[in-house]
């Protein structure tokens, strides 16, 4: 039967709510993280300068063609080898299992958000960067104040929807041993041979914030819909 | 043991894991793990799509609260149900194979099934008044006139969630499915000194496979976009499901 007081109190609930809190935080830093460096990663996409270009491109294209768990695996195993004695002694003393997945999931996540802000940019008409350049304001001034302002209607929605696929995303940080809300439930069922419980907590964890994430996208449309441009 | 001497010894294991000792594994059965998820969720995920833009209600709601519940959870999620929780209903453990492939097809049917629907509704509705009033059948309108126009603006979503598909199939190493990502691991610990550039390997070869396919799936959407006059813009028309992830 559903033991319902498994999940309220007690050892297990502790450590399923712990997990969630884990989670939480992952996507809370991961978002603060990947936020700016896709920003720049999409500016670079637009710059004129053809190197700083190729650079964004290629960071887009490798990031996103691997998926998620081989980064994770390779931040967890790989990485370390390549690191100084000391600095590894250091990051396993430190919960080097979390910073591995906060790792992963930034460089993964800010590839896709480049891309939706890089398209956002595109979608605002170019004579508004032609004019704010023909009033002599710099590349960046001219992103900063005339071209970004309008872009964001356009970028916020696809950034919303990516906010939910990393909500999904951090479950996959089980893998390298990450103690979040999967690898939390997971360990409740190991030690207690109920799968049930736990997997239910998880399972409305997760769906009901991407329910909520998914929400606050349709709200956004509503409230801020994309101008027509004459 | 060098990089190459690694390479010697064990790309036959990359490539089909134990096979012909043992089960197939490695990059061979993530490939044919992906190929048989896509083809088993195609026509799922058409009928599920049509069924999404249904005029009746009661076939409309319960699709599309399926579609938001599998969309809003962690393929992880499903995969852990099916493998730990299927067991204790059917009383028969199920092998990682089939619950690996059950929880692909699932999940890649919610999201061809935003596809199919996209596809349907990208289409002017001048086609199916035009198809009603010479008298064709609602269904007879959907299978010969709309899903033929629909399925060519689709192709390029195709071959992208089969890229997807691909990503997808490496969560299979969580529940020891020995596709490629856990065969590499398992030749990280036999060789034990060169963590890093075995899972460079794993990643240059999921890289190969996924870039060179999405490439096919931007090729052909130039085609597709050259050959008909560019579909009317659409402000707004953004997905807030998400991707698959």
């Amino acid at each position: 039967m559903f033991d319902l007081s498994l999940l309220l109190t007690g050892p297990y609930h502790d450590m399923l709510v712990k997990g969630l809190t884990l989670s939480l935080t992952l996507l809370g830093l991961t978002l603060a993280c990947a936020l700016p460096l896709s920003l720049l990663l999409a500016l670079l996409r637009l710059s004129p300068s053809r190197t700083l270009n190729a650079i964004a491109w290629s960071y887009v294209e490798l990031i996103r063609n691997v998926p998620l768990l081989a980064h994770m695996l390779f931040w967890y195993f790989g990485a370390p080898e390549l690191l100084p004695e000391s600095t590894r002694e250091w990051l396993y003393g430190h919960d080097f299992e979390t910073i591995a997945a906060l790792c992963a999931l930034t460089l993964y996540t800010s590839a896709y958000m480049a891309e939706d802000i890089r398209s956002g940019i595109r979608a605002v008409p170019a004579v508004q960067q032609e004019a704010g350049r023909a009033l002599g304001l710099g590349f960046l001034t001219t992103m900063r104040l005339v071209v970004l302002p309008q872009a964001l209607r356009v970028t916020v929605p696809p950034l919303i929807s990516q906010t939910l696929n990393l909500w999904k995303n951090t479950s996959i940080a089980t893998v390298i041993g990450t103690a979040e809300l999967m690898y939390q439930a997971a360990k409740v069922e190991t030690a207690t041979f109920r799968s049930f419980e736990p997997f239910v907590f998880a399972t409305v964890a997760y769906l009901g914030l991407s329910l909520l994430i998914t929400g606050l996208g349709t709200w956004y449309q509503h409230t801020h819909p994309v101008r027509a441009h004459a | 043991m060098s990089y190459l001497d690694m390479l010697d010894t064990y790309w036959l294991f990359y490539l089909v894991g134990q096979y012909p000792n043992g089960p197939l594994g490695g990059l061979s059965l993530t490939l044919i793990l992906a190929s048989a998820a896509l083809v088993l969720a195609l026509p799922l995920g058409a009928v599920v799509g049509i069924c999404r833009v249904s005029p009746w209600r009661i076939v409309r709601w319960p699709v599309t609260a399926l579609v938001f519940v599998v969309r809003g959870t962690p393929l992880l999620m499903v995969v852990f149900w099916a493998y730990f929780f299927l067991p204790s209903l059917t009383g028969v453990k199920t092998g990682q194979l089939p619950t690996m492939l059950m929880a692909l097809v699932l999940f890649d049917a919610a999201y061809l099934a935003e596809i199919v629907r996209a596809g349907l509704q990208s289409l002017p509705k001048g086609q199916t008044e035009a198809a009603r009033a010479l008298g064709l059948s609602y269904l007879a309108t959907m299978r010969l006139v709309l899903l033929p126009q629909s399925l060519r603006h689709m192709l390029p979503s195709l071959v992208n969630q089969f890229v997807s598909t691909i990503k997808e199939t490496s969560l299979g190493y969580i529940i020891g499915l020995t596709e490629v990502a856990f065969i590499a691991s398992q030749i990280n610990t036999q060789v034990f000194t060169l963590p890093a550039q075995v899972y460079l390997t794993l990643a240059f070869t999921y890289f190969v496979l996924c870039f060179g396919l999405s490439r096919v799936a931007y090729r052909l959407e130039r085609r597709l976009s050259t050959r008909r006059p560019a579909p009317p813009p659409s402000p707004a028309l953004h997905n807030p499901l998400g991707q698959p992830t």
